[in-house]
């Protein structure tokens, strides 16, 4: 191997490195970022989205799956929902961003869409923001509608590139910039559910940070728009309808999370020699690749992270409290293992002067307590067959 | 939560099965409630796939939508369904008793007392996850509108005439559903969390598979391992051994299983439809009735674990007995149901897309103390639940070491008792606040008259608190036998009151005052359906 010229192409083969020979860098996107960004103190996920390393495949070859997987029903119904939205060229979608976010502008008739198909993500970062550019023109704006149909954003994370694609990018008459996310969940009389726009909300505020970017490198730099416009189907149609979302707290929580983010040089240089997370490569000797890097588990993991099951088993292995809830870690002190806990609990083990000790050991004669009362031969306690025999005493 | 259920999952995780989070059951269990266990299509809102529904474990029925798109189908499924719930309802509706009620006159604006029928029992719908009661939600907002070719003939797509009754009814077990401690419309994932801990978090108590796994393993294999099992574990052709308890579908159920199979059946109905003659009908109706077959089978294979898991569940309920409140709280069920049985014999209109500014409160306020009501009920009827008060400095029990008769001053003196009560507990109390004890069943108030010194073992634990007795004790000067503990006693005294006020009383909704939108906008036309369009989901 010849010696890397600079740092960056160094980091660049590094990172190649760490996902194994011929392995294709899986892209980051907006979903998988905010993902991160809700937990920025887990250096195994950094590392492997940093590195491009396909996570699934990697749960695959370590023998637990994933679980992941869309339904082709809907990914369907989210395709053709998408489509009926933007045909004709984006009318519909262009009269939803008048009407709910910048009714003073002038309507809009016919819509510019420029082509921004390039060659590779690089390219089409580079057509993406020449077509910004040129829609944006003169400060104050040109006067006219543009629509960007599935723009490629390029965005920093942790030291490494991440490519982004909006559903839409609608720059506005008066020069400013609005991110468009499309969703096939419904609007309800005017109301969704709200874990999903939460959900759409932290990853348009995703775009929303990429977007400033570009921004900045224009004089002068136009204005993001800090409200992104949500596309539902209304009701139980297939009907569009928009609701203008604030994202301003999800794009500043993002944005300090991204910074608190180790970089990945940092991770990738604490990391022994010879690491490689090839999903070819053996399971035992990927499991030992990924326990090189630490990994803080919480069961929130499950739902955002392919690998999730994985460090499950490892933090349950180790008992770890987390492992059954952030809040529950968050009321014991500095005990951090089931066994620490019970230890204490049963005043085996603990300082009493702690008052994390004190307060488990009162819990403890308390829980006890209330199961012998109940217990209690006479008192109308409870008796489970399931259980009789096993359960004498569960606080010894 | 609170540090005794964390205790209590740790206890589990050691113990590789579930702890008790409740000595009693805290929920009614209808002796015969309608189990329903729905699946929906992934992508479309709420679009049914199919269902098992029914009161009898041994016998579901079998609704399945081979074409979940089809909007003539999905009708099907929703009269079917309605055939199956509403007889179940109408079972309840029927056999009353004499109950009375208080209402303001309207003439004399006085509280009068009026005789009105109360349901002697109500039905009971048990769904298997929270996600369940959402759908029922949901399918409810989807009928509750339609017309039917009665009330609207010249509208396209009628829907079959109960539909619309049905979609009220849901609508109603729906909103009933978020009154904190009703029974009308339960989840069973949540009726299971809230009587065991399990060794895994509340998130993952949420796969029904799971919990049950923790809650009752099979012999000799423990609860984390049968819970993986359950989450996880998936057969030769990738598909999960214990299916997700819905209503949404597995993606590799979906994407290898139901999709090749929807489509056969699309290519069987075209070939149907371009028949020529007799003979080639009836052979293709003979493909199309197999490929109906072929997905009615797969949706009992995906719901059929689930509903025996169900049953499973509620025998495991069933084993707790109930609480002393219970009966309480499902006869505000019951008030609940009848309730809506008048208003829908009543001819009333659906309920309304979004509720006027007055609805909307008092649902809230009763919401609010409902919450109350069971947070005090459930300390009361459970010592475990007490304990975690107690924790709290909410409450403390202890032994009575010392009483002195005491008496107001005036001239009918009554009697106003000190009673010294050593207690290891930490209440929060605060100088004159009041305490609360049941004595019989009814709340007896106590107020805080400060602490004894203690010269016992000074050891730090335990004090000695010294309560004034305030009411429940008779008219005469000395307290009636009983109503004042006595020396030796075991008493439980908590910070918080036993029964709920009502809150303050809101405008008539004609009266809404201007800050609130004003009175509702009074167009008595009935709300519009749903616009039908031709891509129509649902």
């Amino acid at each position: 191997m010849p010696p890397p010229r600079t740092r960056g192409t160094a980091l660049r083969q590094r990172l190649a490195d760490l996902r194994g020979p011929g392995v294709q860098a899986k892209a980051l996107d907006a979903r998988a970022l905010a993902a991160l960004a809700a937990n920025p103190g887990c250096r195994r996920r950094a590392i492997l989205d940093g590195a491009g390393v396909d996570k699934a495949a990697l749960a695959d070859a370590l023998g637990v799956p994933s679980g992941f997987g869309q339904s082709q029903f809907a990914f369907m119904r989210g395709n053709a929902f998408e489509a009926r939205v933007k045909a004709d060229g984006g009318a519909e979608l262009l009269r939803l961003v008048h009407r709910t976010l910048d009714p003073g502008a002038e309507p809009p008739g016919r819509a510019e869409v420029p082509d921004l198909t390039a060659a590779g993500p690089e390219g089409r970062v580079a057509r993406t923001a020449l077509a910004l550019r040129e829609a944006t023109g003169a400060p104050g704006g040109t006067g006219a509608w543009t629509l960007l149909d599935h723009p490629l954003l390029a965005l920093d994370v942790a030291g490494s590139p991440a490519f982004l694609e909006p559903d839409a990018v609608v720059v506005h008459p008066d020069g400013g910039w609005t991110v468009v996310e499309i969703k096939s969940f419904p609007m309800l009389d005017g109301s969704a559910d709200p874990g999903k726009v939460g959900a759409a909300a932290r990853q348009a505020a995703v775009y929303v940070l990429a977007l400033e970017e570009v921004a900045a490198r224009l004089d002068p730099a136009p204005p993001v728009r800090q409200r992104v416009l949500l596309v539902c189907p209304k009701d139980f149609s297939n009907l569009p309808t928009a609701s203008a979302v604030d994202v301003r707290k999800q794009r500043a929580v993002t944005a300090r999370q991204l910074t608190r983010l180790t970089r990945i040089e940092d991770i990738a240089d604490a990391l022994p020699g010879g690491v490689c997370f090839s999903p070819g490569l053996p399971a035992a000797q990927l499991t030992a690749a990924v326990e090189t890097v630490p990994a803080s588990y919480a069961p929130e993991c499950l739902a955002a992270c392919e690998l999730a099951f994985h460090c499950r088993a490892r933090s349950r292995a180790a008992g770890a409290v987390t492992a059954l809830g952030r809040s529950v870690r968050a009321e014991l002190g500095g005990l951090s293992t089931v066994d620490d806990v019970l230890a204490a609990a049963h005043g085996e083990a603990g300082d009493p002067g702690d008052p994390a000790v004190a307060a488990l050991r009162r819990a403890a004669a308390l829980r006890t307590e209330a199961l012998a009362l109940a217990a209690a031969p006479g008192a109308d306690g409870p008796r489970d067959p399931a259980r009789a025999g096993r359960e004498v005493s569960p606080c010894r | 939560m609170s540090l005794i259920t964390t205790l209590g999952r740790l206890e589990a995780v050691r113990a590789g099965h579930a702890q008790p989070a409740a000595t009693v059951r805290h929920r009614r269990l209808s002796d015969r409630p309608l189990v329903l266990v729905p699946l929906t299509t992934a992508g479309e809102t709420g679009a049914p796939l199919g269902a098992l529904v029914g009161t009898d474990r041994a016998a579901p029925r079998l609704l399945a939508v081979p074409q979940p798109r089809d909007r003539d189908l999905r009708f099907a499924f929703l009269a079917e369904l309605a055939d199956v719930v509403l007889p179940y309802i109408d079972g309840y509706a029927e056999s009353v008793e004499a109950a009375e009620r208080t209402e303001t006159d309207p003439e004399t604006g006085k509280r009068v007392k009026v005789e009105v029928e109360l349901c002697a029992e109500a039905p009971q719908l048990i769904v298997p996850s929270r996600a369940g009661i959402d759908l029922v939600r949901l399918l409810g907002r989807s009928m509750r509108f339609r017309r039917t070719a009665e009330q609207d003939p010249e509208a396209p797509h009628p829907a079959p005439p109960r539909v619309p009754l049905l979609g009220r009814w849901l609508t109603h077990f729906g909103e009933r559903a978020r009154v904190p401690g009703s029974s009308l419309l339960t989840a069973l994932s949540e009726l299971l969390a809230r009587h065991w801990t399990t060794g895994q978090s509340g998130l993952e108590d949420q796969h029904l598979g799971a919990l049950l796994a923790w809650i009752d393993p099979p012999e000799g294999v423990p609860g984390a391992e049968a819970a993986l099992r359950a989450e996880l574990a998936r057969d030769a052709d990738g598909q999960l051994l214990c299916p997700p308890a819905g209503p949404a579908t597995d993606p590799a159920f979906d994407n290898r299983l139901l999709a090749p199979a929807v489509e056969r059946y699309d290519r069987a109905r075209t070939a149907l439809a371009a028949a020529e003659d007799g003979l080639e009908a009836d052979d293709r109706l003979g493909a199309l009735t197999a490929a109906e077959r072929e997905i009615r089978a797969l949706v009992e294979s995906r719901t059929r674990p689930t509903w025996d898991a169900v049953w499973h569940g509620i025998d495991l309920l069933r084993t707790l007995p109930e609480g002393a409140h219970v009966e309480e709280r499902w006869t505000r069920d019951r008030w609940s149901f009848t309730g809506h049985r008048d208003r829908v014999l009543a001819g009333e209109p659906p309920q309304p897309r979004r509720d006027d500014a007055v609805t909307a409160a008092n649902k809230l306020a009763a919401r609010e103390r409902e919450q109350a009501r069971l947070d005090a009920q459930e300390a009361l009827d459970d010592p475990l639940v007490m304990a975690g008060r107690r924790l709290a400095g909410e409450a403390f029990a202890g032994e009575v070491t010392d009483v002195v008769l005491a008496y107001t001053e005036g001239r009918r003196p009554s009697p106003r008792p000190l009673v010294t009560v050593r207690t290891d507990d930490r209440p929060h109390l605060g100088e004159r606040a009041r305490v609360h004890r049941s004595l019989d069943g009814r709340p007896q108030s106590a107020e805080f008259a400060g602490y004894a010194p203690d010269e016992g073992a000074g050891d730090g634990e335990g004090a000695l608190v010294v309560l004034r007795i305030m009411d429940k004790m008779g008219r005469g000067r000395e307290p009636e036998a009983g109503s004042v503990p006595e020396k030796g006693d075991r008493v439980c005294f908590t910070l918080f009151e036993h029964e709920q006020r009502g809150g303050a009383k809101l405008p008539d909704a004609e009266r809404t005052p201007w800050t609130h939108g004003g009175p509702p906008g009074g167009s008595d036309a009935p709300e519009p359906a749903d616009p039908v369009t031709e891509e129509d989901v649902l």
